[in-house]
């Protein structure tokens, strides 16, 4: 074996044997550095004779090109090792429990998303939605609906009251919305379409009644909307809202001041347990009341019933939440127990739209 | 208004079910609210005869009694009740029984020592009367062994009705019947009266001293009766339907009440002294009704007196003393008409609730006031013999003649179906009224008992609901080509968008009461009189809430209370700054107590802290920002705040001048006076001051602007005294160059070892952003120079080495 030979099995040995990059980074010096024993050999050929110069040069740059391969080939094994060994030192524990996102946290009160599914429902059917001030006139709330000064039917709502202005007159805290539906008529020519949502007071405290409450109304006033409409839009928006397919209503003929005829609804459902189903069982549940609006409440709002027609309804929203959602006391809607709203509240994702869903 | 099956059977004939009748009253109006039928569920109870009746071994009160039930052998049963002694016959529940009144089961006792087997029983553990005073007495002769409720007949379904109130004629079982009768569940028994003649001049004079209070009156003498209880039928009615019998004479005018809808009221005619006025009461008159209560009276309440003063409350409720006994021989029977508001104000006032002025106050039919008087005469003389005295009636007429012109069209206009005159003549007819005419308009004569019906709606509904509101078919009820532009107004979007930013931000929304109580009112700013309720049900709901947050504090601290102290609620809500529409605003609020930062509720590896004034800053912002507020436009001022915040951890967020809202810590004062525990961080911002957004023509939003030029960013630190703002400092280094300086941002703040006790470190990075061509190292150097002296100009700053 010729001297060569012998080197470069020696520094293919090296190379093998080089454990890390530096080490390897020391044979390769050693090897093909400026003073490195292959470079040595190089700087011989000089001396060569022409011919002995081509067959040992070749066989010299021969050797160092195995020599550089073996270095790359073993660079890249010990740089693979090397970054293995990095990362499996570099270890976290990933069963760290995370937080809860935010938007999952956070809740929307079942109030507030009921209120947004209503709204939902019959901006759909063309309605706009009308608010006005808790705080009324007697005449609003009263008398323009048709309740006579000292009639029954006043006391049919326990009303709050403020104390005397030096005029007489006192104001109160709306027992219903429909003074928002005044308002709309006193301020809007036909026809109207509107939904009056909003918090309503009557003095009252148990299980089922809070001193405070929720209304949605609903107005219309055209030249030919009948019961017969005013039916169909409460059944379509019953089978919307508590998303069911079918659902039998029951129209009873009752008694409101402001409306003529009037009607109470009932709604079909299957009571067991703490559960309520619609569309099924043999149970009635009443849910709203409504009917054509009373001439007399016409006539106060400057609309001539000869000629414009029109009816009402209306309804609680907490009663219907608490039917849709299977809350049991009115009372916890007010009360704010975070384990309460945790639990029937809603995400703030969870946005009421008809084309994803009232409910997810 | 509670009626038995027999007893509307005296009015209808009919052959309808039980089952059938009730639900066609609930289809025509008159909804059933429970059907009671006492015999199926006093099934056990049998009657029984005491035989012995000893003193118990242990108790002074108590009785070992030896019981025939009919069954066998006597059984032992221990009784409390004063009553029970041989011989008595009463009614026994074997052990098994369930005592309705009570909710439970009977078992085999053992009383002080003594073993009972059964109960003997009081009409109120029947639930049968509100009777407890002793164990039920039957007369000797009744069948021992035999079961109570069939041989008492409480066989009679109880029928109870939801009445409306502008049914006065159906508070009545004759209207019940009438009505059914229309809705072809029968026929109405209506028999005419025949005038009682009388026999005497009535010697008692009326005179009605104001023709408003009391437009009709009629009275009669019945004399030489003999009062005493009354037929057995007519006591078990009045038991079935919830009135205890007292005597003849008196059940008369409760069974009147019932049946015709008109109350009446008899005085004893010994105990009457001269004649009788109706008038209004003096100031300071009292009389003794007939509940037992003294009532003091003013002029505003309308009585019948006579030389002694006050004998009645017209129209309410009777005088003890002119009442009448199983002693009374000569009694004046009154039927009158009274004013419905008067009534209705007076038993208001004097917080009396009768049958009587249940009826008066809607109204009773005035035509029957003096038949009326007639059906009592002839029942007084049927139970109780006696002659009568000629009626005497004041005032005018008692007729009624409304007539409406009514277009049959408008049933079809109205309720959308089509009902022919023969049909609606039907109908109307069967319940009283006189159609005349062949249409298309005919004349509606209005029976006086039917005072809610003026015109042609309440035709219509009379129509309506006897055909059956289920025979309306249902019309789609198309929106048209009305545009589908959205519906919410801005207001009512900025309330949904701030409930859900919120909530996106963890915050749980709460929905608090309207009103708080005064001292909390006035923390915030309320407690105004015009504010205040006149009758609040309790004295911390007394006041329109100013704000939220009393309530949220509240909130928040029941939840501490309960083991959750780590929180975050927010409320979006009206709160009231005045008694005008106007001055009802939207708010939007919230609270965060405990370990509750923005990162989250509660403890956590990933780092936690108490909620601090920049949480609720941070609220705020994230609000506005849902609620579409200039976020730009946005300052926080720290000179003007009010008197609930912390002074050095809060601020107001404004728009020039305008307020919107407020952030920071609570005052401990406030916290300390609303029971509160602190430190607790509040927001409250007015949804209806954000400025409204300029309405753009197109929703194309402007061209984007894409720079071809590298920003370039460069840091400054700069030491400040401690109590220069971060705000200034910013808006200095902004100012250099509006158009270049596309941002400034604080991303350290320091304070402490090497820097002096009263200063601290501020370091900004300032983005530039060249738009015409890339910035050379000189000019970049002269934008920094020219930020640090601007700095160093508005807050005396000086470049951190």
């Amino acid at each position: 074996m010729s001297n060569l030979e012998n080197l470069q099995s020696q520094i293919l040995a090296d190379i093998t044997a080089a454990s890390d990059e530096a080490a390897l980074e020391a044979v390769r010096v050693g090897a093909l550095g400026k003073k490195g024993s292959v470079s040595a050999l190089l700087a011989t050929l000089g001396k060569m004779d022409p011919e002995q110069r081509k067959t040992e040069g070749a066989a010299i740059n021969l050797a160092k090109d195995s020599i550089n391969a073996a270095l790359i080939a073993r660079r890249d094994v010990l740089k693979a090792a090397a970054l293995d060994a990095r990362l499996k030192a570099e270890t976290i524990d990933v069963t760290l429990p995370l937080r809860e996102p935010l938007a999952e946290q956070g809740r929307i009160h079942p109030l507030s998303q009921v209120w947004d599914e209503v709204t939902t429902i019959f901006a759909d059917m063309g309605f706009a939605v009308a608010e006005g001030p808790d705080i009324e006139t007697d005449d609003y709330n009263f008398t323009k609906l048709n309740f006579p000064v000292g009639h029954p039917a006043r006391e049919m709502h326990d009303t709050f009251f403020f104390n005397p202005k030096e005029d007489g007159s006192r104001l109160l805290l709306r027992t219903h919305t429909s003074p928002v539906q005044v308002r709309t008529m006193l301020s809007q020519k036909p026809p109207i379409r509107v939904i009056c949502p909003g918090r309503t007071y009557r003095i009252d405290s148990d299980a089922t009644h809070t001193p405070q409450f929720h209304q949605v109304e609903g107005l219309v006033i055209d030249k030919g909307s009948h019961l017969g409409h005013l039916k169909w839009i409460l059944h379509e928006f019953c089978k919307a809202f508590f998303e069911v397919d079918q659902l039998n209503m029951r129209f009873r003929p009752s008694f409101f001041p402001f409306t003529e005829p009037s009607l109470e609804v009932d709604i079909q459902c299957r009571r067991s347990g703490g559960e309520i189903r619609f569309g099924e069982g043999e149970d009635w549940l009443e849910i709203l009341g409504c009917g054509m609006v009373h001439p007399n409440v016409l006539r106060a709002c400057d609309i001539d019933p000869d000629v414009y027609q029109g009816f009402a309804w209306g309804m609680g929203i907490d009663r219907i939440a608490m039917l849709k959602y299977g809350m049991s006391d009115l009372r916890q809607l007010f009360e704010a127990d975070a384990r309460w709203l945790a639990h029937y509240g809603f995400k703030p994702l969870d946005i009421p739209t008809l084309a994803g869903g009232l409910s997810s | 208004m509670k009626l038995t099956l027999s007893w509307l059977k005296d009015h209808l004939d009919t052959v309808e079910p039980l089952e059938k009748l009730a639900d066609k009253l609930t289809m025509i109006g008159l909804e059933v609210e429970d059907i009671v039928d006492k015999a199926a569920l006093l099934k056990p109870f049998v009657i029984a005869k005491v035989l012995t009746a000893g003193k118990h071994p242990n108790a002074d009160k108590l009785q070992v009694c030896s019981v025939d039930t009919g069954a066998g052998e006597p059984v032992q049963v221990v009784c409390g009740a004063p009553n029970a002694r041989a011989g008595l016959v009463t009614v026994f529940a074997a052990p098994g029984t369930y005592i309705p009144a009570k909710d439970f089961t009977i078992g085999v006792g053992n009383i002080r020592g003594v073993e009972s087997r059964g109960m003997l029983c009081s009409a109120a553990e029947l639930a049968i009367s509100e009777d407890h005073d002793g164990i039920i007495e039957l007369p000797a002769d009744a069948p021992v062994g035999a079961a109570y409720a069939e041989w008492a007949e409480l066989g009679d379904p109880v029928l109870d009705i939801n009445l409306t109130p502008n049914r006065q004629d159906c508070a009545g079982v004759h209207g019940i019947a009438r009505d059914l009768a229309a809705a072809d569940m029968g026929r109405l028994k209506d028999q005419p009266l025949k005038p009682i003649k009388g026999e005497f001049p009535c010697p008692v004079k009326v005179t009605v001293e104001d023709e408003a209070l009391c437009p009709g009156f009629a009275l009669r003498l019945v004399r030489g009766v003999k009062n005493g209880p009354s037929p057995e039928w007519l006591q078990k009615r009045l038991t079935a339907i919830g009135l205890r019998p007292i005597n003849a004479l008196v059940d008369i005018t409760n069974y009147l009440t019932f049946d015709r809808s008109r109350p009446l009221h008899v005085f004893d005619a010994a105990k009457v002294k001269g004649n009788l006025v109706v008038r209004r009461a003096k100031d300071g008159e009292t009389l003794l009704a007939l509940d037992g209560r003294t009532y003091t009276l003013d002029p505003s309440v309308c009585v019948i007196a006579d030389d002694h003063g006050v004998e009645s409350l017209a129209g309410i409720m009777g005088g003890e003393l002119s009442g009448c006994s199983a002693d009374t021989t000569d009694v004046l029977i009154e039927s009158a008409l009274w004013n419905e508001i008067n009534i209705a104000q007076s038993g208001r006032k004097l917080a009396i609730n009768t049958d009587a002025r249940y009826r008066f106050e809607r109204g009773v039919d005035p035509a029957f006031m003096v038949p009326g008087l007639e059906l009592a005469t002839k029942l007084v003389m049927e139970f109780c013999g006696g002659t009568p005295s000629e009626a005497i009636v004041v005032g005018r007429s008692f007729g009624d003649d409304r007539v409406i012109d009514f277009p049959l069209s408008e049933t079809k206009r109205l309720a959308g179906i089509d009902v022919s005159l023969t049909e609606a003549r039907r109908i109307l007819t069967h319940l009283g009224f006189i159609v005349a005419g062949q249409g298309p308009v005919v004349k509606v004569a209005v029976p006086s008992w039917r005072s809610d019906v003026h015109g042609k709606a309440d035709i219509v509904e009379e129509i309506v609901r006897i055909v059956g509101v289920d025979q309306v078919p249902m019309v789609p009820f198309e929106r048209g080509d009305k545009p589908r532009k959205p519906v919410l107004t801005p207001i009512q979007n900025r309330t949904r968008r701030a409930k859900r930013g919120l909530a996106a931000r963890g915050l749980t929304e709460a929905v608090t009461w309207s009103f708080i109580g005064k001292d909390a009112a006035e923390l915030f700013g309320g407690g105004q009189a015009e504010l205040a309720l006149a009758n609040p049900i309790a004295s911390d709901l007394s006041d329109m809430r100013p704000s939220l947050l009393p309530g949220l504090i509240a909130a928040a601290q029941a939840n501490a209370d309960r083991s959750y102290p780590d929180l975050a609620l927010f409320e979006v809500g009206q709160v009231f700054k005045g008694d005008k529409p106007q001055d009802q605003m939207m708010a939007a609020s919230g609270v965060r107590r405990g370990v509750a930062s923005s990162a989250g509720l509660g403890r956590h590896w990933s780092g936690s802290a108490p909620a601090s004034a920049l949480d609720a800053k941070a609220d705020a912002f994230a609000v506005l920002a849902a609620a579409g507020a200039p976020m730009q436009g946005l300052q926080v001022a720290t000179n003007k705040l009010p008197g609930w915040l912390h002074p050095g951890r809060s601020g107001a967020i404004q728009i020039g001048p305008n307020v919107l809202g407020y952030f920071g810590e609570l005052h401990p004062r406030v916290l300390e006076a609303l029971k509160a525990d602190g430190p607790v961080v509040a927001f409250e911002v007015i949804l209806d001051k954000i400025p409204d957004a300029k309405q753009k023509p197109t929703r194309a939003k402007p061209q984007i602007e894409l720079s071809a030029f590298h920003p370039v960013s460069r840091d400054f630190a700069f030491i400040v005294d401690r109590k220069v703002a971060a705000a200034d400092l910013v808006r200095a280094a902004q100012s250099v160059d509006k158009k270049l300086i596309t941002s400034v941002g604080v991303f350290d703040v320091y304070e402490g070892k090497g820097i002096d006790p009263d200063k601290k470190s501020i370091a900004i990075a300032v983005t530039l952003q060249p738009r015409e061509k890339t910035m050379t190292d000189a000019e970049i150097d002269a934008v920094g120079a020219k930020i640090v002296a601007e700095v160093t100009k508005k807050t005396g700053g000086v470049l951190r080495g």
